[in-house]
């Protein structure tokens, strides 16, 4: 079958000719507008259709390179890949949206390092001296692939909750991590140096540690700031492209590649900022690690109110302003519906409600406001952290649904805190302030929320949607 | 292509990246996350190339990997984004009250 076929003069463009250059570069304009659309809210739709159109113009340009062949297996990976990606893309659930990036990041990262370790292998065969304009991209692309595919698996295991969210630390590990580094540059270094007989073994061991490093970067960083982690690896990734780019001769990899990585790295600084977190201090300040066991043997003795589903309809009926904080827990219990028949009750009673969004709520930066336009809430009711807050103190009651570190204010109160100095929405300004949590444990951070105790703050431990289901029955019933 | 000439449009790629990327709001991220992550899918035509010299058993294996990960990257990466950006592609319906809740900021 693969004989056949690869008898049939499919290859047409002579690889680096002219045209298949000028298609590379229909290619390239096409994400760098699609990139561009995608910055505004009105184009970003469009912005992505126009990048796959790219993808799709540039994939087609290399099928047609003379020297494509064992199609048989291009149509393999070609056929499985797309399958997975469809079914993937089609089933996962919006809550679930942060992981499938991460995962789709690693397999990106994974296709880079086989890429590079294909090439060495036929440098390897070739018996020639493998000219180091070539072999240096390989090995970069080799380390910050391998890097980036085990990195992200981890970040996926634990926004999936397949491994502990909590920082995991080993003793040593930042001397570990320096070892790995170290160790790895010297390996490339000697594969450098040997470029007329490189090392395979050597190379292999170079994919190994370095995936050991992504391991262990990944694994001490805790669940919160695993949205600035996947961005950082997302660019990794772009890097790595561009760097097997390099190697293979090909523009459209270096564009797209450095696109990504560069306009990666400003997107993870962005994010990194909305949480007033440094890259440096999420990657190597593990979060949450120590302060977590200060307040933790107290926690279940301190003095809190706790409500039900009646009282909390009471509380909420008679108000005149409502202000919704929802959190990742709205989006694991699914109940961004129930909550929106809430506030459907609550206005038909005539009560101002809207939704006070942080912009890290959720698991991602506008996670949450694709969940709750999911569930229809109109956009101009989805409020951003900075033009709320300001509105707290005339806000009758805040209700916090399956939120924590976002509403904490030891972030402002609390120098030692390990958040302090993350923005805040600060519902306790608000008079009353109801939660509704499964219980009072820490959240994605792994640290306790003083404003669970606080006097004018009271909890309704439930399932968010149950709670949301039942607050808004009692309100119909009012 | 000159090594020069790939280092000169890697640059200005990296200058081009910074300056698409300016302000974007927060809504967006993940959207646009999301979105540049397919695009690196793009070194999947790095598979398509290496698997065409490919000549042992495990290159084969390795070369057909490599492209099925790179499609996962692209077709998956696309389709997520699309799916998310689709969900504020819905029109908000027209309520009573639109027009003049809409100027919550009035005190």
């Amino acid at each position: 079958m693969a004989d056949v076929l690869s008898q049939i003069p499919y290859s047409v463009l002579e690889p680096g000719g002219d045209a298949a250059t000028a298609l590379y570069i229909v290619a390239f304009s096409l994400f760098i507008i699609g990139v561009k659309r995608g910055t505004h809210p009105t184009s970003a739709k469009q912005g992505n259709l126009i990048a796959a159109g790219g993808m799709v113009v540039a994939v087609v340009t290399t099928l047609l390179l003379d020297g494509i062949g064992n199609w048989g297996l291009i149509a393999l990976g070609l056929g499985v890949g797309t399958a997975v990606g469809v079914i993937a893309s089609i089933r996962v659930q919006m809550t679930e949206m942060p992981q499938m990036v991460a995962l789709y990041n690693g397999v990106g990262g994974g296709a880079v390092a086989l890429i590079a370790w294909s090439e060495i292998r036929h440098g390897i065969s070739l018996g020639e001296e493998i000219p180091l304009d070539e072999l240096i991209p390989v090995l970069f692309a080799a380390v910050v692939g391998s890097v980036s595919f085990w990195g992200s698996n981890i970040a996926f295991a634990k926004l999936q909750d397949l491994i502990p969210t909590r920082p995991l630390a080993v003793p040593g590990q930042q001397v570990i991590n320096v070892v790995l580094l170290v160790g790895i540059v010297a390996a490339c270094v000697s594969i450098a140096v040997n470029n007329d007989d490189p090392n395979q073994a050597i190379f292999i061991a170079i994919l190994i540690a370095a995936g050991l490093l992504g391991n262990l970067v990944v694994l001490p960083i805790g669940g919160a700031d695993m949205p600035v982690v996947i961005s950082l690896l997302n660019a990794f990734t772009g890097l790595s492209a561009a760097a097997a780019g390099f190697a293979l001769d090909n523009v459209a990899l270096i564009v797209a590649g450095t696109l990504v990585g560069s306009s990666g790295t400003i997107l993870t600084m962005e994010m990194a900022t909305a949480m007033n977190r440094s890259v440096g201090n999420v990657l190597f300040a593990g979060f949450g690690g120590a302060p977590a066991g200060g307040a933790g043997g107290a926690t279940e003795e301190r003095p809190h109110v706790s409500i039900g589903a009646q009282d909390a309809a009471i509380k909420l009926a008679y108000a005149d302003s409502v202000v919704i904080v929802p959190g990742y827990g709205l989006a694991v219990a699914q109940a961004q519906h129930a909550i929106k028949e809430v506030a459907d009750e609550l206005e038909k009673r005539g009560v101002t409600v809207n939704y006070a969004i942080h912009p890290v709520a959720g698991r991602m930066p506008g996670h949450m406001n694709v969940l709750l336009a999911e569930a229809d809430v109109p956009y101009e009711q989805l409020r951003e952290m900075e033009d709320i807050n300001p509105e707290m103190p005339r806000t009758d009651v805040a209700v916090i649904v399956g939120a924590n570190d976002v509403t904490n204010p030891a972030a402002k109160n609390d120098p030692d805190s390990p958040i302090a100095g993350m923005p805040i929405i600060e519902v306790s300004e608000a008079q009353q302030v109801i939660v509704i949590k499964r219980s009072l444990s820490p959240g994605f951070a792994g640290i306790d929320n003083d404003l669970f105790y606080e006097p004018n703050t009271s909890m309704l431990f439930a399932d968010a949607k149950q709670a949301a289901a039942d607050i808004a029955g009692e309100i119909g019933n009012l | 292509m000159s090594v020069m000439t790939e280092v000169t449009i890697f640059v200005l790629a990296a200058f081009v990246g910074f300056e698409v990327i300016s302000k974007v709001p927060t809504t967006l991220h993940t959207p646009l996350m999301s979105q540049t992550n397919a695009i690196h899918g793009i070194v999947m035509l790095g598979g398509l190339i290496v698997v065409g010299y490919a000549n042992d058993p495990l290159e084969y294996v390795i070369g057909t990997i490599a492209i099925a990960f790179g499609a996962i990257n692209i077709v998956g990466g696309f389709m997520v984004t699309d799916r998310m950006l689709g969900m504020f592609s819905k029109k908000p319906k027209p309520k009573a009250a639109a027009d003049s809740g809409d100027g919550a900021g009035g005190k």
